[in-house]
């Protein structure tokens, strides 16, 4: 009986979830599809605009069928509805300025920026974790203090800043340039373990740069959590029965201050994928992040539209595991569904 | 802020009396005398208090501070490094400033300017200088420091912050840029505001329906990254406007994204206050629904969302910052702190000249003194608390 009752809520909390998930894919879709037509003209007069300046020319046949393609004489639900149904099969347009598909100008780019958004979301987690811990039992001790003074400063300085002085110190003092995800030799090669093994070397500056805000944030939320729950009653009578001190902390108050702590990666992800994007531009990482920007300036918005859909549906996919991983480790979550 | 000691109380001991009276003053003082004290304990608000006044004193008198024309461009002198201001002049309390001597830099041909200390070219206050409307009405042309006397060439001139690739004046351009980017957070955090307010009590006040549909909007908004969002609302603003139109539409495109916070807060307020004892006294006695909201709710949650309104302006900055630093929000002509940083985005250029960086510092100050102003009045906004 209580297992049944458990499990429509583990599936009601999971529906629910997903529902959201939809609804926001939804919504990303539609923005993207309003970033797409912003700009005055409709993209084929662009693309034609575009070929020739760059000398070529497009048939008044190919312009129509790209026209009717894409629904453009129809009313705008149409051209979305179109739209959308090119997507889905797989089809996401041309990017103007390069004259290819926007699937293979984006090639592996997308995984670039998941690969520095988790190497982000790693460090946070691997700092904020323990400094919090420490920051809240030694509550005003001077370390306290320079993680706080850290924390702030982490806080305050915009990530595009950060990401700007660690070059200038890098060049100014090391007279190295520090950007870039791989070494020259390794830009354009395929995937192997020694490309693998320097993109692992060039990834802690930019999962630094970029962690650095959200790790301010979550040492800030771990240290209150923790202290709140550190003067309760049952911490007091774990330490009366004699428990040593770093078990009365780790085993209970800790694992309670988790939680709070974990159900912000909600809100976390969508801030560092939005901030790698920025991030990318300034230490010029191949992520989307320099593609989008480019796409932006040259309006080629197809390729900026596709960009800003994916990353938004990648965020919600990540979001989504992220609920599924706290639903897994809080065991409340399952219960009050 | 509340006396802990009930024990205390009516003994013969004389500091017991005091703490007594301590009490009383505390039991009869005024909603706002609380908050002032509670809010005085929190030392780095106060000091950020001082230092967002003096923000706001730069973006009054952005004109005034300034002494020279922010655009008045000088190809001959280019990238000049901050001089030293000193205060003394043998003795004497008389600013001055060591002038600049142009030389041929041998390696690279360049022209370069070292400081001459033979030549001194004495500052005054209130020196005239460029035409301007105070506060956009009052014409003026005095400036709160500048070169004494007409001679403004480049080897006889000021420049505290030195000067960009174009040669303009770096102080005179972050006097107007600090203006125009707090402006943009202010008006953007009131737009957002109004939306927040709006249909946060809506949420709060009506329930039902009306608040799952707008909770949702909230959590939909707030999943979504909204850096290249923002990026591609903000490139689709055609190029050949002009500074203000950019500047509105910027406001617009920030607090649509921001509203989001204040509305959760405001919300929040309106379903805690919805069924507390006063509330439901003033409903017993038979005020008005309009009577109720206006008199009792709003003014117990106003202090709340004037720190939540705080606390948002660090994002917004940040944002503004970020996408005109892009060339994306606002761009030249126009000015504000992310602007002046392009200048510093090409890292063997900010490498020889490091004070085009500059600018970082005033950005990181104001995220921070808005941060900590926020802090101490949420504290302050709840008096009773612990």
């Amino acid at each position: 009986m209580m297992a049944s009752r458990q499990g429509e809520r583990v599936l009601s909390f999971m529906v629910r979830r997903l529902i959201l998930a939809v609804f926001t894919v939804v919504a990303i879709s539609m923005l993207s599809f309003l970033i797409i037509h912003l700009p005055p003209g409709d993209f084929v007069t662009t693309y034609i605009a575009n070929q020739a300046a760059n000398g070529g020319t497009v048939s008044a046949e190919a312009a129509a069928k790209l026209r009717a393609q894409y629904g453009l004489d129809q009313p705008v639900y149409v051209q979305y509805l179109k739209w959308m149904g090119l997507i889905a099969s797989g089809n996401f347009g041309m990017a103007m300025e390069y004259q290819l598909p926007v699937a293979q100008v984006i090639g592996d780019r997308l995984w670039m920026t998941v690969a520095v958004s988790v190497g982000a979301l790693i460090f946070t987690w691997l700092v904020a974790l323990p400094i919090g811990i420490y920051t809240a039992v030694r509550q005003r001790s001077i370390l306290d203090y320079v993680f706080t003074f850290i924390g702030f400063i982490g806080l305050a300085v915009p990530n595009f800043l950060l990401a700007l002085l660690v070059l200038y110190f890098g060049f100014k003092y090391f007279n190295a340039n520090i950007g870039g995800l791989f070494k020259p030799e390794f830009a354009d090669a395929p995937w192997s373990w020694a490309k693998f093994q320097d993109l692992l070397g060039h990834m802690p500056i930019p999962a630094v740069v970029l962690g650095m805000a959200a790790t301010a944030a979550q040492i800030r939320i771990m240290r209150a959590n923790l202290l709140d729950e550190k003067r309760k009653p049952y911490v007091v009578s774990a330490r009366v029965r004699g428990l040593p001190e770093y078990r009365v902390i780790l085993k209970y108050p800790v694992r309670v201050a988790l939680n709070p702590f974990a159900s912000t990666i909600g809100y976390t992800l969508p801030f560092i994928v939005s901030g790698s994007v920025i991030v990318s531009i300034v230490l010029s990482l191949p992520t989307v992040g320099p593609l989008l920007f480019k796409a932006l300036i040259a309006l080629d918005m197809f390729l900026a539209g596709t960009i800003i859909l994916m990353l938004g549906v990648l965020t919600v996919i990540g979001t989504l595991l992220s609920d599924l991983l706290l639903m897994w480790l809080d065991p409340r979550i399952r219960l009050e569904g | 802020m509340r006396v802990e000691e009930p024990l205390a109380r009516g003994s013969a001991d004389p500091e017991a009396a005091i703490i007594t009276e301590a009490e009383e003053r505390i039991s009869v003082a005024p909603q706002w005398q609380l908050m002032w004290w509670r809010f005085r304990k929190h030392k780095l608000a106060l000091v950020s208090t001082a230092l967002v006044i003096c923000f706001y004193l730069v973006v009054g008198f952005a004109d005034f501070l300034a002494y020279a024309d922010p655009h008045a461009s000088e190809a001959q002198r280019s990238l000049i490094a901050p001089q030293s201001v000193h205060l003394l002049d043998e003795g004497r309390l008389s600013p001055y400033v060591e002038g600049l001597a142009g030389a041929r830099d041998p390696l690279t041909f360049k022209r370069v300017y070292v400081p001459d200390p033979s030549v001194k070219v004495p500052l005054t206050f209130f020196a005239p200088g460029f035409a301007y409307r105070l506060f956009g009405v009052i014409p003026m042309d005095r400036h709160l420091i500048g070169v004494a006397g007409e001679n403004n060439t480049p080897e006889n001139s000021l420049f505290i912050l030195g000067t960009d690739d174009q040669g303009r004046d770096q102080w005179s351009r972050l006097m107007y840029a600090t203006q125009v980017s707090l402006l943009i957070g202010l008006v953007s955090v009131v737009i957002s505001l109004v939306l927040g307010v709006l249909l946060g009590g809506l949420s709060g006040y009506i329930g039902g329906t009306t608040d799952t549909v707008i909770q949702r909007v909230i959590e939909i908004l707030r999943s979504i990254p909204t850096i290249p969002l923002w990026m591609g609302l903000a490139a689709s603003v055609p190029k050949d406007w002009d500074i203000v139109r950019v500047f509105f539409v910027m406001t617009l495109i920030f607090s649509l994204f921001s509203w989001t916070e204040l509305a959760r807060v405001v919300r929040g307020r309106f379903l805690s206050l919805r069924h507390e004892d006063f509330v439901t006294a003033a409903e017993l006695v038979g005020c008005s629904r309009l009577r109720i909201i206006f008199r009792h709710l709003v003014p117990s949650f106003l202090s709340h969302i004037i720190a939540a309104t705080t606390l948002s302006l660090p994002a917004i900055i940040i944002f503004e910052t970020s996408l005109s630093f892009l060339g994306l929000g606002m761009r030249p002509p126009g000015l504000s702190w992310g602007v002046m940083l392009q200048a510093a985005s090409n890292v063997q250029t900010a490498a020889v000249s490091p004070w085009l960086l500059l600018p970082a510092i005033p950005v990181t100050v104001a995220i921070l003194a808005f941060n900590f102003l926020g802090d101490g009045l949420r504290d302050a906004a709840d008096p009773y608390g612990v």
